[in-house]
């Protein structure tokens, strides 16, 4: 396969390896994602339709908090090994290492949630579009999520009160993608095909995929001294 | 530039530059606070709809203009960190994040108290108070990671490239806030005498913004000089500085 370079094609295959081998981490993120969905109709007022009409946004709500917990895996057990410091020595393309990790990390957080909020949408009674266009916003946005969180990942590896930290620091960041994401499976819920939206996402994925790489390595330097 | 750097940005060098811009700079904070007070609450007129309330402009528009304000100082101080690794510049980036937080939180603050009177409700979802919120969450977000790495040189390197992940993000979080709330409600502030504002109100607004800029400008040295000798404590020149001040203290 030559569809990437070298790089990130052995730092993706490693990380997916990695999960393989204690394959019960893959669920954390997702068995969090659906508790959080199953939390919210005890806390909202049993009015018919309610739920179903704010479906979309807390779909979208939980796969952003899910997602951002699980970015504080992806450098932490490689810190804490040393493994990073050998990566960094290696002399490899710290740059192309981190669009590896963040391509590792969305196939195992980012896609698996984009895809079950298809049946859970579908058990909410969202119709087609909805659905396509909620996993489609998901796919998209969990992509620049990884790229993104990747380089705030780094920078928080091993501090103190990590996971706090590191959600505290990411969550502003993913307001943009949040606002048009729910926004798109909303307008596509009154049947507007949401292209605008979709574009935004699109244009955010490709913004982190030329910037966020950068600041991921860079992040890894300075964390390695 | 290198040289002019290695002169001003060595810390010793800056330190004394710092005292003597600090003294210099009090006398113009005090008389443009005095005149832009005079003239907010006495000089200005009542506005025609908002009565007297609308004063806490003359605090709330200097605020959030500093919130940004602060923000480019640190874009500026991060730079400087990451590319020439010049050490004053972390310690410039150290004594920003709590002052921009908190001008900030007053800008927010007192949005808040203008808004009950004038909207009938404390907060609203507005596209200008939902962004200043984030870049609150920002700034603090900024301060935790300060507070959670031990050493200092890494941490001012780690902040200030949150700072500049920062920095790309915060156009586009203000604007898609926007469109957001437009999405949602109609706008709901509207600007204070729309197009012009008259002359007498404008003129103490400029007075007062030149007021909290100089006084952040005296609150940053000072805290740059704290951070300054934290950063040098195991230098001569600290030293000594510290043994004549408690001399000073004991005659």
């Amino acid at each position: 396969m030559t569809l990437f370079p070298r790089t990130v094609n052995e730092t993706t295959s490693r990380e997916l390896r990695k999960t393989f081998r204690n394959p019960s981490e893959i669920f954390y993120p997702l068995i969090f994602f659906v508790l959080v969905l199953t939390m919210f109709p005890f806390a909202i007022p049993p009015v018919p339709g309610l739920f179903n009409s704010i479906a979309s946004g807390i779909l979208w709500t939980a796969a952003l908090l899910a997602i951002s917990l699980s970015l504080e895996t992806l450098f932490k057990a490689d810190y804490r090994s040393g493994a990073l410091e050998v990566i960094h020595l290696s002399g490899a393309d710290l740059v192309l290492v981190g669009v590896g990790k963040s391509l590792g990390h969305w196939i195992i957080s980012g896609l698996p949630i984009a895809l079950l909020a298809f049946p859970i949408g579908w058990a909410l009674d969202l119709n087609f579009l909805t659905l396509w266009v909620l996993v489609l916003t998901l796919m998209l946005g969990s992509a620049t999520m990884s790229l993104t969180g990747a380089s705030i990942s780094a920078l928080t590896v091993g501090l103190r009160g990590g996971g706090f930290l590191l959600v505290m620091l990411t969550l502003p960041f993913f307001v943009p993608l949040l606002i048009f994401g729910s926004s798109a499976a909303t307008n596509a819920s009154l049947g507007i095909v949401p292209e605008a939206e979709l574009y935004f996402l699109g244009g955010m994925f490709v913004l982190s995929l030329t910037v966020a790489p950068w600041a991921t390595a860079h992040a890894i330097r300075i964390r390695l001294g | 530039m290198m040289n002019f750097l290695h002169k001003y940005a060595s810390l010793q060098n800056f330190y004394f530059l710092s005292l003597r811009l600090s003294r210099w700079l009090v006398l113009p904070f005090v008389f443009t606070l005095v005149y832009g007070l005079i003239g907010a609450l006495w000089i200005a007129p009542q506005d025609y709809q908002q009565g007297e309330s609308f004063r806490i402009m003359y605090v709330h528009v200097p605020s959030a203009w500093l919130s940004m304000f602060v923000y480019m100082n640190m874009i500026g101080a991060a730079v400087f960190t990451l590319i020439w690794r010049v050490k004053l510049s972390e310690i410039v980036l150290r004594a920003c994040a709590p002052l921009g937080a908190i001008f900030t939180f007053l800008a927010l603050v007192t949005g808040s108290i203008w808004g009950k009177p004038m909207w009938g409700t404390w907060w609203v979802w507005d596209a200008r108070l939902t962004s200043e919120l984030l870049l609150l969450f920002i700034y603090f977000g900024i301060i935790a990671l300060f507070h959670a790495i031990e050493d200092r040189r890494m941490a001012a390197k780690a902040c200030a490239l949150l700072t500049l992940v920062g920095a790309v993000n915060i156009p586009i979080i203000h604007y898609s806030v926007q469109w957001w709330s437009t999405l949602h409600q109609g706008p709901t502030v509207s600007k204070i005498g729309a197009p012009s504002i008259h002359l007498d109100m404008l003129i103490p607004l400029i007075v007062m913004s030149i007021a909290f800029t100089l006084y952040f400008i005296i609150m940053c040295l000072a805290r740059i000089r704290i951070g300054i000798r934290e950063y040098d404590k195991n230098s001569n020149w600290v030293k000594n500085l510290v043994t004549s001040t408690l001399q000073k203290g004991h005659n």
